[in-house]
């Protein structure tokens, strides 16, 4: 799995399973899509740098965390990689192992019937993952 | 401090509202739940904030278990060390403490459907027993009126009489040949 086919913010509609290959020529659908005509469009970079920035913040609170996450969850995409990068980095300025896995199961279900997201997710999360010693649900078998 | 009653109804109430408290028989000292063997249903104040496992709200308002044994309390400190240290167990009590249920136990498909439309295949068959007897013993005797002889006069009444001469019936009957058109 190339890196090049997961460079735009992986987004997923609930009509139709569409290409993950779908390159980022394509017309990009932005974040809030309402049909006015004027108001600026978010960038996808502009949407990943705002939330690795939210996640970065060195002295976030437990609640940020929460609202951070389930509001990113709520929204009909998969969450980059850096983005979850930042996020776990978070967790364990909070010390929070729990929600760190809780995470990565969160967007494993994100993912939905696309299979081969999450493993991507993980694989480009090692560095991470390692160095922060969390584990995967697979690994402490609680995904089943 | 709000109130709210839930009734013992079974299933998902049950579980979200039990869910909503840990260890209730501890709670009970807070003042939140008053939980004595007489009382049908359980009160959860929902003016604190709630635990739920959704698969939307990955991160739920509060932790599971608020109150923590003494080995719990102790695992929470070595969390605050380096995670490789901890040990696969270690981290599954973690997580337990945080969280009741995982992705996939959420997820799990129950076999209420099955239940739920037995009942309602049950209710109709009885209903349908109810009818089959209503109409056995509870409704009057067929009306001579209907039997094949009296309709074939009351046809040709009507005939003779001319019911509906423009469009109806009558319009349909050839008078000449005496026979439908």
């Amino acid at each position: 799995v190339s890196a090049n086919m997961f460079r735009a913010v992986v987004r997923l509609s609930a009509s139709g399973a569409r290409s993950l290959t779908r390159s980022r020529t394509s017309i990009s659908a932005p974040l809030a899509s309402r049909c006015y005509s004027h108001g600026k469009v978010e960038t996808d970079e502009e949407f990943d740098s705002r939330w690795v920035t939210y996640f970065s913040k060195p002295d976030i609170d437990a609640w940020e965390l929460r609202k951070g996450m389930n509001t990113l969850i709520g929204y009909d995409l998969v969450p980059e990689p850096k983005i979850l990068d930042s996020a776990l980095k978070a967790c364990r300025r909070l010390d929070d192992l729990a929600s760190a896995i809780r995470i990565l199961e969160a967007v494993k279900e994100k993912a939905g019937p696309h299979k081969d997201i999450y493993p991507y997710l993980i694989q480009e999360l090692q560095p991470t993952l390692t160095e922060l010693g969390i584990s995967t649900p697979e690994e402490l078998g609680i995904d089943r | 401090m709000l109130r709210l009653p839930s009734v013992r109804l079974g299933g998902l109430v049950v579980r979200r509202a039990s869910a909503a408290l840990s260890s209730p028989v501890r709670m009970a000292s807070h003042g939140n739940v008053s939980l004595s063997h007489s009382e049908v249903s359980q009160t959860v104040d929902m003016s604190q904030p709630m635990y739920w496992d959704r698969v939307d709200t990955p991160l739920p308002d509060r932790r599971y278990k608020d109150i923590l044994t003494d080995s719990e309390k102790s695992l929470k400190q070595k969390e605050k060390g380096p995670w490789a240290q901890l040990s696969k167990e270690e981290k599954i009590a973690l997580y337990r403490m945080s969280f009741l249920q995982t992705f996939p136990e959420m997820k799990q498909r129950s076999d209420e459907w099955k239940t739920v439309m037995g009942g309602i295949f049950i209710f109709l068959g009885f209903t349908g027993l109810l009818v089959w007897w209503q109409r056995i013993h509870v409704y009057p005797q067929r009306p001579h009126t209907f039997d094949p002889e009296w309709q074939e006069k009351q046809l040709q009444r009507m005939l003779d009489m001319r019911i509906s001469p423009v469009e109806g019936i009558s319009s349909k009957w050839d008078y000449e040949k005496g026979q439908w058109k």
